[in-house]
């Protein structure tokens, strides 16, 4: 450092010989000031960081919580024979097959009391209950045929908007013409509510429904198959990949060009752009090898190589921050090399590779650019059975419904428990 | 015997060979394990892997050359004027072949043999057993796909057969050579290093993969379009082709320079916010704050890294991009709600701990003594760290930086959510550019045909992405690197 101290010789030498009481207080207190400015920027990055933290937080939670709550419409719905089954026979193909959003509307016509003749009102109110409530009746029937016949009291999921309107997301102000929610709907929902037919309840929906264009029965359960089948991809490829790599590298890797090689590629991959990854499926895995697009193997293969980097190094720094000491010892008292490893040093060093491997699969979880390289952005509705099925993935769905308005909301809501898994990690 | 159950059956083999040659090496010893040369497990581990490993690579090497063979043998049978059709129509017909090949498989002997003899069309018959075939298909291909079965039917149990033989002749010679002086440890570690090694060379094989994948895919867009017209060309306007049709014409224009500013602009942004808060943040944590501050403001910091970048580009969606341009409204300057300020704005944020934590790292890694020694000469703290730490650091934070800025530079869903789509080479920060990775993205999304321009340009985006990060990583690496040792 003694270019450094070089540089500034010729300014000291200056002020010595301009010294005197007046000028010394102005420099100390020059000084001071250019002290005291020096840590208010610190302060005030600091202040910045944790500013935007919150900032983000609260986006993510305030717009996410409302999704976690749904409202209902209580309907005593009569489950007509002569509609559910016409021909009695209680085959699967007619129970399936029938008219359920007739029996809801009839039941919903009684409810407000309109006749079922007025198209004006009906119009009106067929858009108050969501359109695929038609869904859960058939499967209330599919379950119990006995229900066939008589009336039940079923709680159905509302329309979009009258949820919207009760979460307070549409203002009753605006000029009807340009309101999603007509007065005459907002008349009936708020009588509705008043008699307790209207309510809002937790939104069980959202963790098992799959995608749908309907924002109402719009769910994470199929994406997060999805995801959990990628993740135990990524574990069970990219964990004992990285394990053995990282052990090769710290206990048996000569110094040489190919050792060097191998570790600038590793921290060179880690930084390579995600995106790169879904090149490299698209092209290998898909188009070469012949796997199936959307399927949450290549997804999880994909997933895999990109943390693989991320899980050699954390490794590695686990496996030599064991003592040298457990090594010796294992050795002086016989073991072979390979048995110092795997007997003594790889069960120390477990904990930091766990957390290094946690970090990586939050890493990966919430990483979507790859993912729609590969076609994972099918509009998947079934769950799917095996890796080889067509998915999708818990960040790729927050992409995909992007542009409808209410579904942005809702998306959201996967950040947060990400978010805590990854940080408290760290 | 399907391939999956020849394994499981294979790995079945393999313990029955772990079981009896520890029970073989038990009775040898005579009851003294002392005078055995290895542990038990390791004489079991030894005629475990001498029956399974040759074994699994046969069936390895023996997937990997059957389509091969199949194929050439396929086309040895098709009628000699099919052969000279283009390689597309000839992969057509092979396609055409594989279904039939699975239809006379799967659909029931007695109704084929039925429609096979009076020549009855056998589309329904396959589309019952769900697969669906476009057209009835032609005499030959029938004859072509009934010897295709065969000799897949042939391969198989052949490959069966050999597996099993194999893994059988491996187990038991192990078995046999099994005696107190073998040195079965020694063996069985050479093929635990020879793992070991094989796993540290996939990192390697993922880097020639991402080259090989993008090299062979951007060669063939350059044969469709000059390297010179999309290397420096100002206009991006790829065209679909149906689109192209009103147009005039279809060719489509692929200029890199409008996508190579507008990534650059954005990142620019992106460093301007991110560089002076981490550097800021992590000088006054290192050398100000009590510990009691960091370690509460650190991890809080870190949240900011844990967040999926998919969650960023909503916030610049649905909240950071209307409000600026709302604000922009309110003082009259039109604003886009995607401009390069929403997305590098956001961008910056998502770096911040990246840019803290690199630099906190070394800053820690200069030496106390210099600090200790700035101060002892009379300086203040500041002017400790403005003079002596920076400078001390400066290679590691230049490091730091061009880490960051790779990126900023290789960042997907952010711009992909709060970019613009459209191509513009602006100076005006409020205006929308596009990035290389959301014309990838965009490029790459929906019908994707191999042969088209349009979709190989995302191949040459990426290598050129690739290229540029990697000159960028192995610059910063190699800096904060040198950097390291210099103080260690």
């Amino acid at each position: 450092m003694t270019d450094v101290t070089a540089e500034h010789a010729p300014e000291r030498t200056a002020a010595r010989s301009a010294f005197d009481a007046a000028a010394m207080a102005a420099r100390v207190a020059k000084r001071r000031a250019a002290e005291w400015r020096f840590q208010a920027y610190g302060i005030a990055a600091i202040s910045f960081g944790l500013f935007c933290v919150l900032m983000l937080f609260g986006v993510i939670i305030s717009k996410g919580l409302p999704a976690f709550w749904q409202s209902a419409i209580q309907l005593d719905v009569a489950l007509d024979p002569a509609v559910v089954d016409a021909a009695g026979a209680r085959s699967h193909d007619d129970l399936m097959a029938a008219d359920y959003e007739s029996l809801i509307r009839a039941a919903l016509y009684k409810k407000l009391g309109i006749a079922p003749e007025d198209a004006a009102k009906t119009a009106l109110a067929d858009d108050l209950v969501s359109s695929g409530a038609d869904v859960d009746v058939r499967q209330l029937v599919l379950d119990n045929h006995a229900v066939i016949g008589t009336t039940q009291r079923i709680w159905l999921l509302t329309h979009d908007t009258v949820d919207a309107v009760l979460k307070g997301a549409i203002d009753r102000k605006v000029p009807e013409s340009n309101r999603q929610i007509k007065d005459q709907q907002l008349a009936w929902v708020d009588q509705l509510v008043a008699d307790g037919a209207i309510k809002s309840g937790f939104n069980w929906g959202l963790f098992t429904r799959g995608a749908s264009s309907k924002p109402e029965t719009a769910g994470l359960g199929v994406a997060a198959i999805g995801s959990f089948f990628m993740m135990l991809t990524v574990l069970l490829v990219a964990v004992p990949l990285g394990v053995a790599a990282a052990i090769y590298l710290e206990e048996f890797a000569p110094k040489n060009r190919w050792t060097d090689l191998i570790e600038v590629n590793i921290s060179n991959l880690a930084a390579v752009p995600s995106i790169v990854f879904g090149l490299l499926g698209l092209a290998i895995l898909i188009n070469f090898v012949g796997l199936p697009r959307s399927a949450s193997l290549v997804g999880g293969l994909v997933l895999a190589l990109m943390t693989l980097p991320t899980v050699i190094i954390a490794a590695r720094a686990a496996i030599t921050a064991v003592p040298p000491s457990i090594r010796q010892a294992a050795l002086g008292i016989g073991a072979s090399k390979m048995q110092s490893i795997f007997h003594h040093v790889l069960p120390l060093a477990m904990p930091g590779i766990l957390t290094g491997t946690i970090i990586g699969l939050a890493k990966a979880l919430g990483e979507t650019a790859p993912l729609l390289m590969i076609g994972m952005v099918a509009f998947v509705v079934d769950y799917p059975k095996t890796p080889m099925d067509p998915a999708t993935a818990l960040p790729v769905q927050i992409y995909m419904c992007r542009r409808r308005r209410s579904e942005a909301l809702l998306s959201a809501r996967p950040a947060p428990p990400w978010c805590c898994c990854c940080s408290c990690w760290r | 015997m399907s391939k999956p159950v020849l394994c499981l059956v294979i790995l079945a083999l393999g313990m029955a060979a772990y079981l009896l040659a520890t029970l073989r090496a038990r009775r040898l010893s005579g009851g003294k394990l002392a005078t055995l040369h290895s542990r038990l497990s390791y004489y079991g581990a030894y005629a475990a892997l001498s029956a399974v490993v040759p074994t699994l690579a046969l069936v390895v090497g023996w997937s990997i050359a059957e389509p091969v063979f199949l194929k050439s043998a396929v086309h040895s049978l098709l009628p000699a004027d099919l052969l000279g059709r283009p390689k597309s129509e000839l992969a057509m017909i092979d396609s055409a072949i594989g279904t039939v090949a699975q239809g006379l498989r799967l659909a029931p002997a007695a109704d084929l043999a039925k429609a096979l003899a009076d020549k009855a069309p056998l589309t329904e018959l396959f589309s019952a057993q769900g697969i669906a075939m476009g057209a009835e298909p032609e005499a030959y291909q029938i004859a072509v796909a009934q010897q295709l079965n065969r000799w897949t039917d042939l391969s198989r149990w052949s490959l069966t057969l050999a597996a099993l033989a194999l893994a059988l002749l491996g187990g038991v010679f192990a078995l046999l050579s099994i005696r107190p002086t073998l040195r079965a440890r020694n063996s069985v570690e050479r093929v635990m290093l020879a793992g070991l090694m094989a796993a540290s060379t996939v990192a390697i094989l993922t880097t020639v993969g991402i080259i090989a994948s993008m090299l062979f895919e951007t060669i063939h867009f350059f044969q469709l379009v000059p390297a010179k017209d999309y290397f420096l060309s100002l206009v991006w306007d790829p065209r679909f082709s149906a689109a192209g049709a009103t147009g005039g014409s279809t060719a489509g224009q692929f200029g890199l320079i409008p996508l190579l500013w507008g990534t650059a602009y954005i990142s620019l942004v992106a460093l301007i916010v991110a560089v002076p808060v981490g550097l800021m943040a992590a000088l006054y944590l290192s050398e100000y704050a009590s510990s009691g501050l960091r370690t509460v403001v650190k991890p809080a910091l870190e949240l900011l890294a844990g967040i999926p970048t998919i969650v960023y580009g909503l916030f610049a969606l649905i909240s950071f991009g209307p409000t600026l341009r709302d604000l922009g409204a309110s003082i009259g300057v039109p604003v886009s709600a995607s401009s390069v300020l929403t997305a590098g704005i956001v961008m910056g944020i998502m770096l911040i701990p990246f840019v803290s934590s690199l630099s906190d790292d070394v800053i820690n890694a200069v030496p106390q003594t210099l600090r200790e020694g700035s101060l002892g000469l009379g300086a203040t703290r500041s002017e400790t760290i403005k003079l002596v730490v920076l400078p001390a650091a400066l290679p590691g934070v230049i490091g730091a930086v061009l880490l960051a800025a790779s990126r900023a530079i290789g960042e997907t869903m952010i711009v992909v959510l709060a970019a613009g789509i459209a191509a513009n080479i602006t100076a005006n920060p409020l205006q929308p550019v596009t990035t290389m990775t959301v014309k990838i993205v965009s490029q790459l999304t929906g019908d994707l045909e191999f042969n088209s321009p349009q979709t190989l340009v995302a191949f040459a985006l990426g290598l050129t992405l690739f290229c540029i990060t990697l000159v960028l990583n192995i610059y910063a690496l190699s800096v904060v690197r040198r950097f390291r040792e210099h103080y260690e």
